[in-house]
Parts: structure tokens; sequence; C-alpha cells
């Protein structure tokens, strides 16, 4: 029953041991494939090498942190989001509006205006160019994807306010440091965040002018799930806890009564001002809580990360991600079993997913969402090669309607087939499935006044292509793909081929 | 509010009095078409439908207010009284008190009761196409907006800027026979559909440029592409139009809004010259997140507000009127002694709408505006 298959050349260890159980009959090349951003050459020599067993050990293994590719990691390195801390980049930011605001000539007020928003526009590129760039090269793949997951799980939208300054924090602080770890130190990081604190209006939130906006959404989508069992009365009881916890992007205190200064706290923008907290006694899920301050939160958090319903709806939804539009109830029950018994560990949630049957029977038939079409591509197309311009790759996933950091709603983008396979979708995929195909597309060309440009073509047609790709085809894309006139055309054609949108 | 004037620019509506007033709409008709047109950012509509008879928006719009006609005889014009397909319902908006724009939007366009659970892949706009049948939406934006997001399929396309394809023919048929027999084949073919049939409309319009006809631009070339791919198929149709969040600068019977509002009312009337015979059974509804603050700020501009006018535009439609629950404006009658109040809900007026044009009975249109009563303003 084990039919891993070999790469061309190359020995590949397909002994495994009980407790690191490869999916039944998992093809290396399709495992691979769902488990990252997409398979490349490199990553399918290093399976051949080191075996698939110990690749999915890997890649689950929390503490990871393998280094980019030296000119990725200058390119990153360069950064004003990797320079300048949080606090001093948002008041830098704030003053910039400030002094713009100011200006008492309506027309000098309006071009003060737009250099602000245009730095702002500046700061948030970076944090997407940061996040492409890690997902097509870093090989921690599935801790990039886990980030993905997660920032579109606790999803905020950066054109809200001037959460363009912070999106790149809260991926960096408040998520990627616990992508693989527990779900309650994820949840406690998002819920400290002054960009998920600004963008649910929870800074609104105060005794008496109750705000349940984020109250309802950290439930209904962040941990419990709608429908769950969760009554109003848990909304309005979660926000009356949630009181007091907001953003202060200045460097002065409030002014806080004289008996309650001692519950004040600040860390970074994030600020709890006990002057607007609701210190009576709640009920919250069927459990009283004591009004005492910012330790209600911690207790919610708790209480929220642990419940049964928490472990379901997080397992089913990462089987959505990873398994199937409609995931098999019984592989669910188990994640979610591991997840409780695991105290919310996430990496444990996901070896039952990827050492499960239901996967296996799964592979090749999950439609790429955009951000998987443009990062499986351009890893396919140019493997570890450094890319030089993040900015196509930017453009081709707002153009399919998947921008990174610009989903609207607070549930995040949808991630079932029926979302991205619409006419008018598949037609604009190909357009760019034929822009990556034809060229270096711009991935290679610097911005800026003197651009640098290095020569680059996708190499497609490569070694992983006929040693491995080539066999998954049908005989009906085999057949256009002969009639491709050019390398070009064939290029296009491959990435316009229905098994290119599959993962 | 019994007086009213119009800025200039809308009366180039009037142009399409020549056209037969019909009223098709007395029986529903299969045949009607709907296109919703949302202003994103909150425009100002007291600077669009003014108050002239209000001294308070004079006092309080020292450097922006659109002076009363007469003083300045050429900068506002009254609504021509006989075109007939213009409506105008004051007062319009949400109870999403938020006055933020996204969230705003995102409200309205899913047009779900407030304080409950959302379904955040839901918009009315999808609602209403899935409680119809025969009907064929399409948004021309570059996304699929919010309000058409749900159960039934509905396509996109982007009419402001339209590139020529880069897969040509024969790369489009290699492409559809790999899908042949996969669960993707129709909507591969249909993609392809639509984007020729875009690209025969462009192509009949570049024809037209080069015979010396006046070449539109900006949202005046958008909807008159609207309307030649809604004339042919497509009977539901949204588009969004930015540029409203006059915070700096607003300006008053001339100016960044003046300039705005000419180029939105240049462009409808070209969509209703372009429907040609079709303008008698379409219904344009202009709509925005939230009015704006009733006085100026201290940067010639206005902040946000709450309640807002809607527009109702068609050939067909009881038109010359302002409709809906009125109240005089004062200082007192403000909303927080601000804004517009909202006397009109959105999904009420949305729902008296539907009910006209479409023949909708309450279990249809509670499905699409749940818990809502619908609101006949009699204009269909």
């Amino acid at each position: 029953m084990l039919t891993l298959s070999l790469l061309a050349g190359c020995a590949t260890s397909d002994t495994r041991t009980a407790d690191t159980a490869v999916a039944p009959g998992a093809n290396a090349l399709q495992l691979v494939n769902r488990m990252t951003w997409g398979a490349n050459a490199g990553t399918m020599q290093h399976v051949g090498r080191i075996g698939l067993p110990r690749y999915i050990d890997e890649q689950l293994g929390p503490g990871r942190a393998s280094p980019l590719p030296p000119p990725i990691a200058q390119q990153i390195g360069a950064m004003t989001i990797s320079t300048k801390p949080l606090v001093t980049l948002v008041q830098d930011l704030e003053q910039q509006r400030k002094d713009a605001d100011a200006v008492k000539d309506d027309d000098a007020k309006k071009i003060a205006q737009q250099a602000y928003q245009a730095e702002m526009n500046r700061v948030a590129r970076e944090a997407q160019t940061r996040t492409l760039l890690r997902a097509v090269y870093s090989q921690d793949q599935l801790r990039e994807q886990m980030v993905w997951f997660w920032m579109n799980h606790f999803s905020v939208h950066s054109g809200k306010a001037n959460n363009r300054a912070m999106i790149g924090d809260f991926e960096e602080a408040a998520i990627r440091p616990h992508a693989l770890g527990k779900f309650r130190d994820l949840l406690a990081a998002t819920v400290f965040h002054p960009a998920m604190i600004r963008y649910l209006d929870n800074e609104q939130n105060a005794a008496n002018r109750i705000n349940e906006n984020y109250a309802r959404e950290v439930m209904e989508l962040h941990t419990l799930g709608v429908g769950s069992g969760y009554s109003q009365r848990d909304v309005q009881e979660l926000a009356r806890i949630l009181t007091g916890v907001g953003v202060n992007l200045g460097t002065t205190m409030p002014n806080v009564k004289k008996e309650l200064a001692a519950q004040y706290v600040r860390r970074g923008l994030f600020e709890f001002n006990p002057n607007r907290h609701d210190y009576g006694n709640k009920v919250f899920l069927d459990q009283p809580v004591k009004g005492r301050g910012l330790d209600e939160v911690n207790e919610a958090i708790d209480r929220l990360s642990r419940n049964p319903a928490t472990a379901r709806y997080v397992s089913r939804k990462l089987a959505i991600y990873f398994v199937s539009d409609d995931p098999p109830a019984a592989l669910v029950d188990r994640m979610a079993a591991t997840f409780t018994a695991g105290d919310g560990d996430i990496a444990a949630t996901l070896r039952t997913l990827f050492t499960s049957r239901e996967l296996d029977g799964s592979l090749g038939r999950k439609f790429k969402m955009p951000m998987h079409y443009v990062v499986s591509a351009v890893r396919l197309a140019y493997d570890d090669k450094p890319i030089l311009n993040a900015g196509p790759m930017l453009n081709w996933l707002n153009r399919m309607g998947q921008p990174l950091f610009g989903r609207q709603t607070p549930d995040g983008y949808p991630m079932i087939e029926t979302a991205w396979a619409s006419p008018g979708q598949m037609t604009t995929r190909f357009e760019i499935a034929k822009a990556i195909g034809s060229g270096s597309a711009g991935l290679f060309k610097t911005d800026g006044p003197q651009p640098i440009e290095k020569p680059a073509f996708p190499q497609l047609a490569n070694a992983l292509y006929f040693g491995q790709v080539q066999q998954t085809l049908s005989l009906s894309t085999r057949r256009a793909l002969e009639q491709a006139g050019s390398p070009q055309e064939w290029n296009m054609l491959l990435m316009s081929s229905p098994e290119m949108m599959y993962r | 509010m019994n007086r009213r004037q119009l800025l200039k620019t809308l009366a180039a509506l009037s142009a399409m009095s020549m056209m037969p007033a019909g009223r098709l709409f007395a029986a529903p008709a299969t045949g009607n078409r709907l296109l919703v047109v949302f202003l994103r950012g909150g425009y100002d509509c007291a600077n669009l439908l003014v108050p002239i008879s209000s001294k308070y928006y004079y006092e309080t719009r020292p450097n922006i207010a659109v002076p009363v006609p007469g003083n300045e005889p050429n900068t506002a014009l009254p609504l021509n009284a006989d075109s007939g397909q213009a409506a105008f319902i004051p007062f319009a908006g949400t109870d999403d008190l938020s006055r933020s724009h996204f969230e705003t939007q995102d409200s309205i366009e899913l047009g779900q009761p407030l304080n409950q659970g959302r379904n955040y892949q839901s918009g009315f706009l999808n609602r209403l196409v899935a409680t119809l049948s025969g009907r064929d939406a399409i948004a021309f934006t570059d996304q699929l907006p919010i309000v058409l997001q749900g159960s039934v399929q509905v396509a996109n396309t982007v009419l402001r800027t339209v590139g020529k394809p880069s897969v040509d023919t024969r790369q489009s048929g290699l492409i559809a026979t790999m899908y042949q027999g996969t669960s993707l084949e129709k909507r591969v073919s249909d993609g392809f559909t639509i984007r020729d049939e875009v690209m025969r409309e462009m192509t009949a319009e570049m024809d037209a440029a080069s015979r010396n006809a006046i070449s539109a631009k900006g949202f005046e070339l958008e909807a008159r592409r609207i309307a030649r791919l809604m004339k042919d198929r497509h009977n539901i149709g949204f588009v969004d139009v930015g540029g409203w969040d006059t915070h700096v600068g607003e300006g008053g019977a001339t100016g960044y809004l003046a300039g705005r509002l000419d180029e939105l009312g240049r462009g409808l009337n070209g969509f209703s010259q372009e429907m040609g015979d079709e303008w008698r059974n379409t219904v344009v509804v202009v709509v925005s997140e939230f009015g704006r603050t009733f006085r100026e700020n201290g940067n010639r501009g206005t902040d946000h507000g709450h309640g807002t006018v809607y527009w109702v535009l068609g050939g067909g439609i009881h038109g010359n009127q302002i409709a809906g629950e009125q109240i005089a404006l004062t200082q007192k009658t403000l909303f927080q002694n601000r804004d517009y109040p909202v006397l009109n809900e959105y999904r009420a007026v949305f729902g008296g709408l539907f009910a006209r044009m479409y023949g909708l009975n309450d279990s249809q249109l509670d499905r699409i505006f749940a818990g809502t009563k619908a609101q006949d303003l009699g204009l269909i």
C-alpha cells in the first residue's frame, strides 16, 4: 500500500516508522504540493534525500527557523518595517498626519496628506512583499502557509484607519511566532495587538458605551464558530469584559482615577485604560467572571481557547484549507481530539491531518486560491532564483481578487472552489498564466528611477516536469501542450491547465 | 423640504425627456433592468439636493453652500419638471452608526439585520438574483463586490479600462480543450464568452470613435459600456464610483464635488442614451454609505455623517418627486446635532422598489431583507 513515487535519479527513503506515518499511498509530489506553497525542484530534491516522513517531521517542527537565501534576507532586512520598531513607525507616521492636517493652505494640505497616504501605502506594501518573499523562498513552507492561514483566520483589513502601518507587525509579532504553536497564545497575541483592536472597534468599547463588534467576531469567527451555542448575552458579557482594551498612539498617559492607576497597562501601542473598564461582575459562557480588570480578558481567552466548540471549529477550518471544501467529519473529530488533548497544540493537530487517509484521498483535488496559484507558479518557474520585485505578484493577486491583507470583512477570504472559479475569474487566471509564462514579467526588475534588471525566463519545462509533473497530466492537457508554437506558449498552456489549478 | 434645486450637472438628465415615458412597470416585466450605482466615500448630499429654503444651511456653510438660483443664475438649475425620469429619496440610509466607510459599506451591501450574526458571503443583490429566476447579474468591478456575493454564481468584469486580452482565440481554444469533461468546463467556456462579448462591444465603440463620434471618458465611458452590456444580456448590474470623501476643499456650485457630480451626471445621461428603447424598462438606483455633516468643517469640507439622498432614475419611473419620509431641516432636527437623520431605511426602500419591479410577495422579500417591512414610495 506504500506507493511513494520516487524522484528520478534520487534515492528515496520510503521506510517509515510507526510514529511518523505518512498518509498511506501518498504521492510525494502531490503531498508536497499540499503541504507547501507549491512543489519546486529544490524541495523535491530535498524530499528525495531525506524521505517524506522526515520531511513532514521537519515541516511540523514548531521551533524551526531556516535561514532565507541571502539576497532575499537582504531585501527584507532593508525594509522600514524591519528596521523601525512598531511604536516609532506609527508615531512618526502619526506626526506626519498631524503635520499635514495642520497645513493652512488647501492645496498644500492636499499635497501633504497625499504624501502621508503614499508613505502609509509604501509601508503596507513592504509587509505584503515580505509575506510573498517568505512564501516563495522559505524552507519552512508549512509555517509560511500557516502564517497566511492565521492572518486570514484573524483577518485584519489593512485599509482601515492606520492599519497599513501596523499590519506588518501584526503578522510578525502576533501571528508568526505562534503559527505552529499553541492556539491560546495565538489568540491572546491577536487580542492584545493594536491592529486587531482598531480593526474591530474595541477602542470604542467602554463601560456604559458598549461596542459589541469585536466581542461578537472573536466568538463567531476566531474561536467558537457561529451557531455553536453561545448567546447574545455572551456577546454582551464578553464586550463588557473587553471594555478598556484599546490603543494609544501617543506618548501621554490618559488621566486615570487615582484608585485605579495601578491597573493601567501600556505595552507598546496597546493600552488598558481602567477608567473605561466595566468593573461589574459578569457571567460568560455559563460561568461567573469576577470583575477585576484586565485579568478578566485573560480568563475569557482561556475559556474560549479551551472550549470544545473551538477545537472543532478550528480543526474544521484547517481541514477545509488543507483537505477539502467539505472535509470528512471523522477527520475533523480526530483533529479536534488532538487539539483538545494537546491544549490547542496546532502542530499536533496538523500531524493528525497530514498522516490521515482522508488527506491521501484528497490530493490533487483542492482548488488553488489566487495566493496558492501565484506563489506555486513562481516557485515552480524559478525554483530558488531570487526575484527582485514582488510587485507583479501583488498585482496578480489584486486582479484575482485576493489582495494580501485586503479582505474588507473580518471573516477572511473564503478557501473553497466556488469562491474563486467563476467564469470571469478563470479568464483572468489564464491572462495571468500567460504573463507568467511569457517571460520574467517584471519579477526581475527593481522599481525606481534607475531600475536594475536581471535576465530570467520561467523554466517550467524542467527536470521536475519531465521527472514527475508530466505523469500527473491528463491526455487532453498533454495534447494541448503538444500544439504549443513556442516555449512561451507551452508555459502559458501548462500554467492554464486544470492540473495547475489544483493542489 | 418642499423646494429643491439640483446642480446644473444633473440637468443633463432632462435630455432624456425626449423619450416617451412609458409606464411598463405596472405589471412586473421580465425584461426590466436594474443598475445599482454605489458612491463609495459618502457623498455630500446637501450639495446635490440643496435645501435652499433652509437658512441654517447657508449659515453653517459659509464657504461651500450652493447659492439659491437667481443670485447666480448659471450655477444651479431646477430639476426639469417635465423629464419625470429622476426622483430623490432624502433622509435615506442605514441605522449603522459606526460612520466608518468600510463597516457601513459592508453592512449595506450585506443588507442583513444589524446586531446579530452576519453571513459575510451573502449580499442583498445576490439574494435578489437567487429569489428571481431568469436573471443574469454582473458586477462592473475588478472584484466581486459583497453585494453580489452569495449562493448564485455572478460574473464580474472591469469596464473602466478594458485591455485587449492577451490570450488569443487559438490559445483560448486550446485551453478550452484541456477542460473538456472536467467540472470547470462550462465556467471556462462561459468566461471566454463574456470576454468576447465585452471585446465586441469595445470594437463597436472604437468604430464609433473613428467615425468622429465624441469620445467619452472617465465614468461616462464606463457607463456607456455598461449600458451596451446591459442592453443585451445582463439585467442586474452593479458599479461603484469613488472619490466622494470630501473632508477638505469640497467646493460649492463649482469646485471638486461639483466636478465629480458633473462626471457622474454625464455618465448616467450617457447610460440612459445608450440604453435606447430599453431605458423605459430600466431603473438606476444611486446610493452611498452615509451622508456628511450638515455644517462645513474647518477645512471647507464636510465629515462623515449619517442620512443621505438616494436617487432613482429610469425611463418609466414616476419621477420628478422627492419621495419618502421627510422632515424640515433645522438645527433641532439634525441627527446628533450634526447630520441628516435616517427616516427611510435602505432595506425598506430597496424592498419596496424590488416588490414593484419584480412583483415580489412578502415571503420573497423576507428572503432578501429578513425582518424588514418594504416601504412603497410609489416611484415605480
